[in-house]
């Protein structure tokens, strides 16, 4: 009796220790090229060819930043945060308006409309990306950052409705029906009852939205052309074809981009990685 | 009296309709601008013989989709999508059932294994495609560096089109395995903990608790992680574009990337439309299937 006990925590201590030493190698291959990325980047252009990718680089070096802002790295991100806020208000605001009648209202076609927009969260975006090109060019609207406004809105409407729609589901009903009591309209009912109580909905939509806007690449790509009227994500791109044989300056370029991400992540870990994983309940 | 009642009823259902109405309006109509009408639009352009410049496009009827039921490059395309989508299923979901199990039965002191697995879901796919051309360039990239440590020669996974695609698919398990990951241990959540101290009594262990309670009960977890990897295999586009941009060769070549370079690049947008609309009900076929098979077998706990 004795005997079998040890041999069970021994074998549990062993495979402990196994499962120990595979998860620390995947914090590894996870984090690996995220440090060759930020080593490199303070490297010089030659000190990484002649020291190979692996050393230190020999002192702080921040001259590579240096001319990566002094480029025209800040109007990029200006371009991004405008996009952004604009893109994610609206969007936040028209679901929030479309979720309340899916969620608390008895219609006829309410099941349909639900379905329907629910059905476009498998669409691909090419399918829309000429017609949308064409749209933006006879609006004159390519190549502003405004053309982008409109498909980032569209594209993330069925994930927030869908998201909000089941959250506002989950408010009580009696709390709408004191309010009724109370003398209060359906549409006062959303902004001073329905609206306040969806918030932790909101916000977690805000950054799940938020990150994938400023992520976002192929409309920004196909709907803007100079560098003045792109985005973020695109900096990368007009800096390679600048410094394409400079790869530390692009390892600079890369990490500022990410940068954004890694300073919401250390100031608000759980929410990103809740916000982030919003997507979770589609399907 | 009643035919009062009924009245005020209808009253009421008309007033609750208006509002219903124009609550939906915003969305409604930006989805109709945005997503249907370009469907449509879509379909209609995949009849013309189209520069997207010219004014006056030739209408060519059904050539185009004939076209691409013949298009090798299409079908190529649409291979590797499907083993991008196959491979991604069973690489990134059990490995992000395994680190969300070894989270889980750790507990507090595992979490920052779950910080650092999370960290390349703050990258943007772009950032990634491009981080990783360099760490896997023939000289100077990782893997060039560490086989030259043991002594071999540079290793060009990138270039050789026997190894591309599954470069380009290892690239896209380390972007989203953490995002399994995340999803598992929410999954977790919802197995109860009087489920876990129920069977400990029971005198189950943490491997058996693990293959005969927990697991079944991730089930539905992972069912639609698994939809959500095929979706989103099969509009795979950001990484593979900026990485390898289809080749060498069509090797990488996906769907999507197809249908951009032939739109936008060579301008040919009667057949890019084609394209794009063949890969629209490819898609919408596949997912219907694939939840018509998952949903029709429902089983509750």
């Amino acid at each position: 009796m004795e005997g079998t006990y040890r041999k069970n925590r021994m074998k549990s201590r062993i495979s402990w220790v196994i499962a120990t030493i595979l998860a620390v190698i995947a914090v590894i291959i996870s984090i690996a090229p995220f440090i060759f990325m930020v080593m490199n980047s303070f490297k010089g252009k030659f000190e990484m060819l002649t020291k190979g990718v692996f050393a230190l680089p020999e002192k702080l070096d921040f001259t590579n930043y240096k001319e990566v802002l002094e480029g025209n790295f800040f109007s990029y991100f200006l371009n991004s945060v405008i996009v952004l806020v604009v893109s994610l208000l609206i969007l936040l605001l028209i679901s929030a308006f479309a979720s309340y009648p899916l969620s608390r209202f008895k219609f006829k076609l309410n099941g349909f409309v639900y379905a329907v927009i629910v059905a476009c969260m498998s669409i691909p975006v090419h399918i829309t990306l000429i017609p949308i090109f064409k749209m933006s060019q006879t609006l004159h609207l390519y190549d502003s950052i405004w053309a982008l406004i409109g498909p980032y809105v569209a594209m993330n409407i069925p994930i927030s409705v869908f998201i909000l729609t089941s959250f506002m589901q989950q408010i009580p009903k009696e709390i709408e029906e004191a309010a009724t009591i109370d003398g209060c309209g359906k549409v006062r009912m959303f902004f001073s009852v329905i609206l306040p109580m969806a918030k932790p909905g909101l916000s977690t939509l805000a950054i799940y939205n938020g990150v994938n806007m400023w992520n976002e690449f192929i409309f920004g790509y196909t709907l803007t052309q100079s560098r003045g009227n792109r985005t973020l994500p695109l900096a990368v791109w007009e800096f390679q074809g600048q410094y394409s044989m400079n790869t530390p300056m692009i390892m600079s370029v890369l990490t500022l981009t990410v940068l954004p991400m890694i300073i919401l992540f250390i100031f608000a870990q759980d929410k990103l990685i809740k916000g982030m994983a919003a997507g979770a309940v589609k399907g | 009296m009643k035919k009062g009642e009924s009245l005020l009823a209808q009253k009421r259902q008309k007033d609750t309709n208006r509002v219903a109405a124009i609550f939906l309006a915003p969305v409604v109509i930006l989805l109709v601008i945005y997503i249907f009408y370009p469907i449509l639009e879509t379909f209609r352009v995949s009849g013309f013989d189209w520069n997207g410049i010219s004014s006056n496009p030739k209408f060519i009827g059904l050539d185009n989709w004939a076209k691409l039921f013949q298009d090798e490059k299409f079908w190529t395309a649409f291979l590797n999508n499907i083993k991008v989508m196959i491979l991604s299923i069973l690489i990134q979901i059990p490995l992000g059932i395994a680190m969300a199990t070894f989270v889980e039965f750790a507990g507090k002191k595992s979490t920052i294994f779950k910080i650092l697995w999370f960290i390349p879901m703050l990258m943007s796919s772009v950032a990634i495609g491009f981080l990783f051309t360099y760490a896997l360039a023939t000289n100077g990239g990782i893997i060039s560096s560490i086989s030259q440590l043991l002594g071999g020669g540079n290793v060009d996974l990138l270039g050789n089109p026997k190894t591309a695609l599954y470069a380009v698919i290892g690239v896209i398990a380390w972007q989203f395995t953490p995002f399994y990951m995340v999803y598992c241990v929410a999954g977790y959540t919802n197995v109860s903990e009087e489920v876990y101290e129920a069977s400990v009594i029971d005198g189950a262990n943490k491997r058996q608790y693990f293959w005969h309670i927990a697991l079944p009960l991730l089930k539905p977890t992972i069912k639609s992680a698994a939809i959500l990897s095929m979706v989103g295999s099969l509009k795979y586009f950001d990484l593979v574009y900026v990485m390898t941009g289809g080749g060498p060769g069509s090797s990488t070549e996906l769907m999507a990337t197809y249908m951009y370079k032939l739109s936008f690049a060579q301008f040919n947008m009667g057949y890019g439309s084609a394209v794009a609309g063949g890969m629209f009900i490819l898609i919408s076929l596949i997912s219907l299937v694939t939840m018509r098979i998952l949903n029709g077998k429902k089983e509750d706990y």
